[in-house]
């Protein structure tokens, strides 16, 4: 398992032409730009509701691709992550070279590159566009946030910017749609006469004899590379592109690449500061010749008036917490009644099918095993897309880099920052949309990290199964007077997750995801309204990208396990059954047909596995059937309650609320006369619940979002190893200390 | 020598140097953290860290023992 996504090869030595698109000519357009300069409006704007989200090969980066179409000419454009430099450290920024230059595997080098800048900070978002230009495609430039920016007394001369730079520069709105047709003529334009500029910003004489030497040094090796990416090996130290040029041709590639670094630093020359102090220097010079800044400059704006309520002591901790609440609020109870309608429709429908087909094994796999299974992975919806229209608000309207900065303090405890909070609380609700959501994380490691104990947050599918134990084993008595020994145990269990999950993110950040510390450095953009469209287009997407991905694996999962609770086929049992109904009284016919499942259960594959598994669990206090049951539930562990309910002959509709359930529960006794539950092993069954990776859905979606079963795997494997060893402590210590 | 890291909100510097060689000194540098330039501090979060800082027109929030890594040649 790789620590970090590897990133598209760069191919070194000759170049190859780029892969041809298929017979009709589409122009491919990179869209690129600081992150929060209204980028991804811009793109939505221009490709409208064409796009779709795609996985570049090779690295688990996603990115938008969208289409538009200028007078009969088509265009693809890439929408690629904010970044603030092509000094790729990070798999989203390394995509971005590799795009630019055409690396990846099916995507050619782009036609044109669209470099999005932000009026309000000029300085900063040219940095990155003077890099873009030295690589030598065509670029449009569009100038964003202008309204703004006249507010604050900043007047750019477009002209003169446009001069200096020697490419098209378009000031655009993309909410109002003003500037789009100019942006698209401008592409147009650039791609059809190849229009590049280079600035001539200059580095150095003592850097450049350098890059000279690294060059010939790589040719006499056969390898060549740009000059923008020999300057970025030379600069980048332990950068991206290092690493794969070690990755490809091996250690001794570098050195003449680390001697060349050495002369320039004893010489004085501080490598990282040569590339920006030249770029800021030419960005300087020419903003004073572009840029009036008139003196009165407003300095409090509304947002930061917002910013002093929200990140104040007291006033900015009660925003939160109630942000926060809102949005566990969402997904633990607004998402219920829809997910009990779509529950509502599936049951009804698996009741009508049944009636209509004759009973067998297709009756059963289409009402047990495809509609359970379509239900459950459509049950997820609501709680996805609400999660991601407020996290959508929550991003959009600049909060949420206010909420990673109140909680960076907590999360830097355990080697994570501030970006994680939102994507592990959410996981409280469902862990599913709370992988989902680390795509904000910037840095990979860390959002591993973050996907790696989402798991063990106390999802909603947990609590029926706390509900059923505790009602039914935890003595409803009173501690010190005021709270009871269930609600603490309830309690407990909720917390359990949070206690464990600190110290084995620490443990991840120091083995398998050790790496360079990774800077916070969070922008916080000014405040503002957050476009519907955008939230509207994110829900849609989110929900439609975990149907495709994660619906396909849920669905296999849940057809696999009927079918191991179904088969084998017993001939001879139900010839049994047959015989026993035909003299049963009618009012003993229902319970017949529930013995006879139950008793099939116990026989089938699933059942045979209980008994396999029985000295496995035994340590933990559990009898074959808690084994089996629990087997029943790895697809979903909520599922332990209607398989509990078949295999001690209640029917599968019991409820965790059901008495009936509860008081076959207790009725449970060994051979030797001892009842099977006891309070200990309620809490091992508990712990081993709460700590257990019992969820398709979630492992799907690890993979889906990781790009690798390997992770999947892993959370799997340490999750179910944490469970054992939780409840095995818990019955072994417990069963001895009050027998 | 003064650093970033010791200012109070609202105080301002004006940046000598950063130090370090590695990605959090390129990144800083990248964001503007250049010689000359001037940097305020907003003020802290809640818990005492991470600090807002406001450079070049934006705001930042950077970790005290990055803040470190920001020389101040004067400071009001």
């Amino acid at each position: 398992m790789a620590a970090t996504a590897s990133p598209p090869s760069i191919p070194i030595g000759d170049h190859p032409s780029p892969p041809s698109l298929s017979t009709e000519r589409r122009y491919l357009i990179a869209v690129i730009g600081n992150p929060n300069t209204g980028k991804t409006t811009l793109f939505n704007a221009l490709t409208g509701l064409s796009q779709h989200t795609g996985n570049y090969p090779g690295v688990t980066v996603e990115s938008a691709l969208g289409e538009f179409t200028v007078d009969g000419d088509r265009f693809l454009a890439v929408d690629l992550p904010g970044t603030y430099s092509l000094a790729p450290r990070a798999p989203d920024e390394m995509l971005a070279v590799s795009v630019l230059f055409g690396y990846g595997k099916d995507i050619p080098a782009p036609d044109a590159v669209l470099c999005v800048l932000d009026a309000t900070n000029l300085d900063r978002n040219l940095y990155l566009l003077t890099q873009v230009l030295e690589t030598g495609r065509p670029v449009v430039v569009a100038l964003t946030m202008m309204d703004i920016a006249q507010k604050q007394g900043t007047l750019i001369d477009i002209e003169a910017l446009q001069q200096r730079l020697g490419v098209p520069v378009v000031p655009v709105h993309a909410a109002r749609h003003v500037g789009l047709s100019a942006l698209q003529q401008a592409l147009r334009h650039v791609v059809q006469a190849s229009i590049s500029s280079t600035p001539r910003i200059q580095f150095p004489e003592t850097f450049r004899h350098e890059v000279d030497t690294v060059e010939a040094a790589l040719v006499n090796g056969q390898h060549r590379l740009p000059r923008f990416l020999l300057e970025r090996l030379l600069i980048d130290a332990g950068g991206s592109i290092e690493q794969e040029l070690i990755r490809q041709l091996g250690d001794d590639i570098i050195s003449p690449v680390r001697a060349a670094r050495e002369r320039l630093t004893s010489s004085g020359t501080s490598l990282p500061h040569i590339e920006t102090n030249a770029r800021y220097q030419w960005i300087t010079d020419m903003i004073t010749t572009v840029v009036r800044q008139s003196l009165t400059a407003p300095h409090h704006t509304w947002s930061d008036r917002i910013d002093q309520i929200v990140t104040h002591k007291v006033w900015g901790l009660l925003v939160f917490l109630v942000a926060m609440a809102v949005t566990f609020q969402s997904i633990f109870s607004w998402a219920a009644p829809l997910m009990e309608i779509i529950d509502g429709v599936f049951s009804g429908l698996g009741t009508r099918i049944q009636t209509l087909l004759p009973e067998g094994p297709l009756q059963s796999l289409i009402v047990d095993g495809v509609i359970g299974g379509v239900g459950a992975v459509i049950t997820f919806v609501p709680q996805i897309a609400i999660l991601f229209g407020l996290i959508a608000i929550l991003e959009d309207s600049g909060y949420m880099a206010r909420a990673a900065f109140l909680m960076d303090r907590i999360m830097a405890g355990f080697g994570l920052s501030g970006r994680s909070f939102i994507p592990l609380l959410s996981s409280f609700a469902c862990a599913v949309p709370g992988i989902m959501s680390t795509r904000s994380i910037d840095n990979h490691r860390d959002r591993i990290a973050t996907i790696l104990i989402a798991p063990l947050m106390s999802c909603s599918a947990r609590l029926p199964v706390y509900v059923l134990f505790i009602s039914a084993f935890i003595p409803n008595h009173t501690v010190w007077g005021i709270v009871g020994l269930q609600g603490i145990t309830l309690f407990v269990m909720y917390t359990l997750g949070l206690v464990v999950a600190p110290p084995v993110a620490l443990v991840l950040k120091r083995t398998f995801l050790r790496g360079e510390a990774v800077p916070f450095l969070l922008e916080l953009p000014p405040f503002k309204i957050p476009a519907w469209r955008a939230v509207l287009f994110r829900m849609y997407d989110r929900s439609l990208a975990f149907l495709r991905r994660a619906g396909t694996i849920i669905l296999a999962t849940t057809i696999l396990i009927w079918a191991l609770s179904y088969y084998p086929t017993q001939p001879a049992l139900k010839e049994e059954f047959q015989a026993r109904r035909a003299t049963a009284t009618p009012e003993e016919q229902e319970r017949l047909t529930i013995e006879e499942s139950g008793e099939r259960l116990r026989r089938s594959y699933l059942g045979q596995a209980g008994h396999a598994i029985e000295p496995l669990v035994r340590p933990l206090g559990w009898d074959w059937k808690i084994g089996m049951a629990t087997l029943a539930s790895f697809p979903a562990r909520e599922v332990i309650i209607a398989a509990l309910g078949t295999i001690y002959n209640l029917g599968n509709e019991q409820s965790e609320e059901s008495v009936e359930l509860r008081s076959a529960m207790q009725a449970e006794r060994w051979p030797d006369g001892r009842p099977i539950y006891t309070p200990i092993v309620a809490l091992s069954v508990m712990i081993f619940f709460a700590l257990c990776c019992q969820c398709g859905a979630t492992l799907a979606t690890i993979k889906r979002e990781t790009g690798s079963w390997g992770y999947a795997a892993f959370t799997f494997v340490y999750m179910t190893g944490l469970a054992y060893l939780g409840a095995l402590v818990v019955y072994q210590v417990g069963s001895r200390i009050f027998v | 020598m003064r650093t970033l890291a010791d200012l109070i909100p609202s105080q301002a510097g004006r940046i000598q140097a950063v130090t370090g060689v590695d990605g959090l000194t390129q990144r800083l540098s990248e964001l503007g953290f250049t010689p000359g330039q001037s940097v305020q501090v907003v003020r802290f979060a809640p818990l005492g860290d991470p600090m807002q800082i406001r450079i070049r027109g934006f705001n930042i929030a950077l970790r005290r023992n990055e803040a470190q890594r920001v020389i101040l040649d004067s400071v009001s």
